[in-house]
């Protein structure tokens, strides 16, 4: 503790020297004189003592904490508390009325806001099936989501089709896209695979701004058709509100067949290919199959929500699809927590809303983006909630609890 | 003797990395009901030769040949070591490679994979038989935790298991894949006497009471002698010598091949 009073103390007269230049000495060119500004400094000296104290209290707290975790394999209290099954169905019920009632309570911007976090919560459940579960490290994933987003576009503008219709068409396009992208990268591993992906993406931009007669190149489509209730005229307030629903919908969807497949004999194979791949397959498992399935999976939930992005925007260019985007996809799913889903949302929610609720602060908004990214990977690099265990009951363990 | 079936036939197995010859025309047989060893000083090929088996290296040169019991040859050359696993043949590796982050349960689970057969469309539906069959394979690996002494553990992350019951795990889950033939690489390395002595009980309880034949490298002569019969020998890359126990302890070559090791590390 004095240890580290000291090396604050040390680091904060060290910044002092450094930022005294700076903050200390003004000239001002008017009166022809030099300021010295005594307060500034102090307010440098004492915030840096502040932080630097601050980090190296978390830091040692951090490295009991991890003794502990060694001794015992104690878990944080949020987790327990994950764990515990009927405070999970409580809460999701919970959760569920609130999201329902949301669009009656508030207004236009506030649904329009929460549609984009909808978003990006089945975007990034999508990418937890290829990079959380199955380990296949994946930067380019924006590309399924303009696969979906212009193949509704595309034939909604040539072939008049409704949004209904090429919702699962968005999807299944989605797939076919990760089979395709699948195939040449099976044998890659780690920055190989990242620096593949990552071209994927590229690609897919680049051939949507330049093929013109197919894609209407960076000006994009317009007029896309809103989703349609019954052939209803809608105005754009409850035409939001819909949306909203549809959105809420495919959430609860893409949780639930997500949720199955994680904790099925494919989801235990992707966790086991990323855990080590050797094994894997000497255990008899194959590993094609299985990486193309992560990621066809993966992509099939950005295809689908694509068509859902086009139809509530009514417009699209490439410019909605760039490396940024799978940048955001890929940290919701890091900072919330590697093959967790819960994880994943809460992650998607605090990327996404934040920015939008603290606009005065956009103009930090990237520095304080990565300012989280690092404080988190030192801190807590499992993501907010880690992947929860799957209880398994078997015979045995029921009698003893019988007997016990 | 004689009449035993023959289960792995191995001839002149060779294995090249760019100059280097790391295994070179080894031949190999192992019967049914047998605990054959391959030892060897280190660097000998013994790892090797196990990967070009299991499909893990394909092999320069040689033939693998599987004679699974009432069904036809297979020869392993240049399968997948998926295949491999599937028609019968499961390993453990010498630096052990349990996925670390799952539970000591879904470790052994994932060996049922390749006995199972729930794809993506059902495990989402997840109708009646799905169920059944994910209850079957938890209870079987359970039961396979029995029998290694791993019950207790079952829902530990296998990466907090001290590492005796590592390798036991590595064994379970290997087991579960229901082989007739078991690979064991060097499953004794980095166990204490008594541990040793645990794990020599269990191989020779899966050998009979399973009715797995074994293949287990180890690198230290003595702790092979009184469960395996027979014994190969390697020393680099070469099969210098192979036969009962008593024979190979007899054998100049081999002591050769060990004492010439032991200098070495003196040194
Ligand atoms: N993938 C590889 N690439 C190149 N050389 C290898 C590879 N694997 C093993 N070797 C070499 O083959 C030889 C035999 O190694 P190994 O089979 O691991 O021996 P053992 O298991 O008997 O100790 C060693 O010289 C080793 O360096
Ligand atoms: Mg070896």
């Amino acid at each position: 503790m004095l240890k580290d009073f000291k090396q604050s103390i040390l680091i904060s007269i060290w910044f002092v020297f450094l930022t005294f230049p700076l903050m200390a000495v003004r000239v001002n060119t008017t009166e022809q004189m030099v300021e010295w500004r005594w307060m500034t400094i102090l307010w440098v000296a004492i915030g840096s003592f502040v932080l630097s104290y601050a980090w190296r209290y978390f830091l040692a707290k951090k490295q009991l904490k991890k003794k502990d975790d060694e001794e015992g394999g104690k878990h944080s209290k949020l987790q327990l508390l994950m764990e515990d099954m009927n405070f999970r169905y409580k809460a999701m019920g919970v959760l569920l009325v609130l999201a329902l009632v949301f669009p009656l309570v508030f207004d236009t911007y506030q649904n329009t806001i929460m549609i984009s976090a909808l978003i990006y919560v089945v975007l990034g459940l999508g990418l937890n099936i290829s990079v959380g579960l199955a380990g296949l490290l994946d930067l380019g994933y924006v590309a399924f989501f303009a696969v979906g987003a212009y193949s509704y576009a595309l034939l909604n503008y040539h072939f008049d089709l409704g949004f209904w219709t090429i919702l699962p068409v968005g999807g299944i396009l989605g797939c076919l896209f990760g089979v395709v992208l699948g195939f040449p990268i099976l044998r890659l591993r780690g920055d190989y695979l990242a620096i593949v992906t990552l071209g994927f993406g590229m690609i897919i931009k680049v051939v949507l701004e330049n093929w013109s007669s197919f894609s209407f190149g960076p000006s994009g489509i317009a007029n896309i058709d809103k989703p349609g209730l019954f052939g209803m005229d809608m105005n754009i307030d409850s035409s939001t509100i819909y949306i909203y629903y549809i959105m809420i919908a495919l959430v609860v969807f893409t949780i639930l067949i997500t949720n199955r497949l994680k904790n099925s004999r494919i989801g235990r194979a992707w966790i086991a290919l990323r855990e080590d791949e050797i094994a894997c397959v000497a255990m008899g498992i194959d590993m094609a199959r299985t990486k193309l399935s992560a990621y066809a999976l993966g992509a099939f939930w950005a295809g689908m929500v694509g068509v859902l992005f086009a139809a509530k925007t009514t417009f699209i260019n490439p410019a909605s699809f760039t490396f940024m985007e799978s940048a955001i996809i890929l940290s919701i799913v890091v900072l919330g927590g590697m093959g967790s889903i819960l994880g994943v949302i809460l992650g998607a929610f605090i990327l996404i809303l934040l920015p939008e609720y603290l606009r005065a602060f956009s103009e930090y908004r990237m520095l304080a983006f990565g300012a989280a990214m690092v404080l988190m990977m030192i801190f807590r690099p499992q993501g907010i909630i880690s992947g929860i265990r799957t209880k398994y009951e078997y015979k045995e363990l029921k009698e003893e609890t019988d007997n016990g | 003797m004689a009449e035993k079936h023959k289960l792995l036939e191995v001839k002149g197995l060779t294995m090249d990395f760019g100059g280097l010859r790391a295994v070179d025309s080894v031949s190999l047989e192992v019967h049914e009901g047998e605990i054959a060893a391959l030892i060897g000083p280190n660097g000998a090929g013994k790892t090797t030769f196990f990967n070009c088996v299991t499909g893990i290296y394909n092999p320069t040169k040689g033939d693998i040949l599987l004679h699974p019991k009432g069904l036809p040859t297979r020869r392993l050359n240049g399968l997948k070591p998926n295949k491999v696993t599937e028609m019968g043949l499961a390993r453990t590796f010498q630096n052990i490679r349990l996925f670390s982050d799952m539970t000591v349960l879904e470790n052994v689970m994932i060996g049922r994979h390749c006995r199972t057969s729930a794809g993506i469309f059902r495990s989402i539906i997840r109708d009646k038989s799905v169920r059944r069959e994910e209850q079957e394979i938890v209870e079987s690996s359970y039961q396979l935790l029995k029998k290694v002494g791993l019950a207790e553990f079952a829902n530990e992350f296998a990466k907090n298991l001290p590492y005796g019951a590592q390798r036991r795990l590595e064994i379970a889950r290997a087991m579960a894949t229901e082989p007739f033939l078991l690979l064991l690489d060097e499953p004794a390395a980095g166990m204490n006497p008594q541990e040793t002595a645990e794990l020599d009980q269990l191989i020779c309880r899966i050998s009979e009471e399973e009715r797995i034949a074994i293949l287990l490298i180890e690198h230290d002569m003595k702790l092979v002698m009184n469960i395996s019969n027979p014994i190969y020998v390697m020393e680099y890359g070469k099969k210098i010598a192979e036969g009962s126990p008593q024979e190979i302890k007899d054998n100049p070559k081999v002591i050769e091949a060990y004492l010439g090791e032991e200098t070495e590390e003196d040194a």
